[in-house]
């Protein structure tokens, strides 16, 4: 764990006494976001993004298994991170430690709070069989706000997801009757197109990929998170790596298109006014909408 | 000698004789021939030849001058961190206070900063740091940044040129230590400048005539100079 001189808060209180940030950033200002998508062949959907030099790398995964005896009619979300030593000198190796566990919770609460992937549609017979969903987040490198780039690279890798319904059914896992299961529950069209190919059992038996569409996973409107620390009584979003370190508090909010917050995590011991969180929220609105055009864009919606 | 081209050199590649040549920082001598310890940067000083390397950590010699933070104070010592791979002990006696035992942390506690110099490095990589020198002390205010450590002689410069150009300019005190860590005071302008100027070194590291183009950069850049 490497001691942050305390030099470091007073020059940076005493620049935001000015009005200024250490990188020359407006106190609500973003760093440079860029979204690249589809860069892991083996994966279902993956995405990589970067915030000013934070870099991290998404892959989704997905599988057939039983629900959760509590909720029989919804597939399965699993969220994982994971600080490789990697990304910085103070990520250490062996199992997910409290920040890694905090980031995977509070990306996996964006996704499921928010709706966005669509679980009861993941459900192909309820209590035995539905999608399971993996999201693995890795961080390549930590240059401070890992929270937005985690839930920014889940949102796109979720929305370039392909569903590997022929590997499942090459493999056993998934057969005719199921799939026509399926579509009865969801009516998706693009299913019953599937299983009433006319050379559907060919094309599964000769692992003629291509041949038929692929199914995007059932989506609704993405929340952006926004992440904000403050630093002795100064606001910042989007932390960098010195500013994360040096925070007395930090507050992450996901808000959608409608404007309406949909999930929130306030972290560190420190503390916000009223007045403070709903600067925070404004301004979460605010960037959440730049983020979501640029991801749209990116997307091709 | 004028080279065209900065030579970067591989670990165990010959560099020379060890007849006409010294062995420098980064270098090692067997069988009469100097050979490199590092992928790095082939330096000759005079008839020394020395090795930067293109990345790593800091490796204390005694002598060098270093910004290093307090990570523990102890009963009648602290532990520092130079950026080293080890921490570096700062025993009682070799700080300019008279302090009593037990009673160091009123003196410097967990996060402060000192300008040290390393005092010894024993074989096992065991550090001692002193304050004991003529302008070593505690510091306050002002802004610590920390660079590549192979850099420190590209923001140094030759004689000191480059980096008495960024105080010239920037109108900040400047102290930059042998471990890659850069202590900036002054106005918030004039510290933009002197960031704005380390950052090119920085990427420029490897070419040549960069005093002259960083000295451009601060002309353009700098309000009034003394």
């Amino acid at each position: 764990m490497t001691v942050i001189p305390l030099l470091k808060k007073e020059y940076v209180t005493k620049l935001g006494e000015e009005g200024k940030r250490v990188d020359g950033r407006a106190f609500d200002e973003f760093r440079q976001i860029t979204i690249e998508t589809n860069c892991v062949n083996k994966a279902e959907g993956s995405a990589l993004v970067k915030i000013g030099n934070t870099q991290v790398i998404v892959g989704i995964k997905m599988d057939l298994g039983e629900p959760f005896p509590d909720t029989p009619d919804c597939g399965v979300l699993s969220t994982a991170a994971e600080l490789i030593p990697l990304a910085s000198p103070d990520f250490e190796a062996g199992p997910p430690q409290r920040d890694a566990i905090e980031l995977a919770r509070v990306v996996d609460r964006g996704v499921r709070e928010s709706e966005v992937v669509d679980i009861h549609k993941l459900v192909i017979t309820p209590g035995e069989k539905v999608w399971i969903v993996f999201i693995d987040i890795h961080i390549l490198d930590y240059d401070g706000n890992l929270f937005d780039a985690a839930s920014l690279g889940a949102l796109a890798a979720l929305l370039t997801t392909k569903m590997p319904i022929l590997r499942m059914m090459e493999s056993g896992a998934l057969v005719k009757k199921d799939l026509e299961a399926w579509y009865n529950r969801t009516h998706i069209e693009e299913i019953r197109e599937i299983y009433s190919h006319p050379d559907i059992d060919e094309i599964v038996a000769k692992k003629k990929k291509g041949t038929v569409k692929n199914i995007r996973l059932p989506m609704t409107e993405p929340p952006i998170s926004c992440t904000a620390v403050k630093i002795s009584n100064f606001v910042f979003f989007d932390p960098s790596l010195d500013e994360d370190e040096l925070a007395d508090a930090r507050l992450t909010v996901a808000t959608d298109a409608n404007g309406d917050i949909r999930a929130m995590q306030k972290g560190l011991a420190g503390s916000f006014s009223k007045e403070e969180i709903q600067n925070v929220i404004q301004g979460a609105l605010e960037n959440g909408r730049k983020i979501r055009e640029q991801l749209f864009t990116k997307i091709g919606k | 000698m004028e080279q065209k081209m900065r030579r970067v050199v591989i670990p165990s590649q010959c560099l020379g004789d060890a007849g006409p040549f010294k062995a420098g920082r980064g270098t090692f001598t067997e069988a009469g021939k100097i050979y490199s310890e590092h992928l790095g940067i082939l330096n000759q000083e005079g008839d020394v030849l020395q090795v930067i390397p293109l990345k790593g950590r800091y490796n204390p010699i005694p002598g060098d001058f270093v910004i290093g933070i307090v990570l523990e104070a102890m009963q009648s010592s602290w532990l520092i961190d130079i950026n080293a791979p080890y921490p570096a002990v700062l025993h009682v006696n070799e700080a300019p206070w008279e302090v009593e035992f037990g009673d160091t942390a009123r003196y410097l506690n967990t996060g402060d900063s000192v300008l040290a110099k390393v005092l010894s490095v024993d074989e096992s990589k065991k550090l001692q740091v002193t304050l004991n020198d003529r302008n070593l002390y505690k510091i306050k205010g002002g802004n610590i940044l920390e660079v590549d450590p192979s850099i420190v002689p590209r923001i140094i410069g030759k004689k000191g040129s480059m980096i008495a150009n960024i105080k010239k300019y920037s109108r900040c005190r400047i102290f930059v230590g042998q471990n890659g860590r850069i202590w900036i005071d002054g106005p918030v302008d004039g510290i933009d400048l002197v960031l704005l100027a380390i950052n090119k070194i920085e990427s420029e590291a490897i070419s040549y005539g960069l005093t002259d183009r960083v000295e451009e950069l601060l002309k353009q850049h700098a309000k009034d100079v003394r």
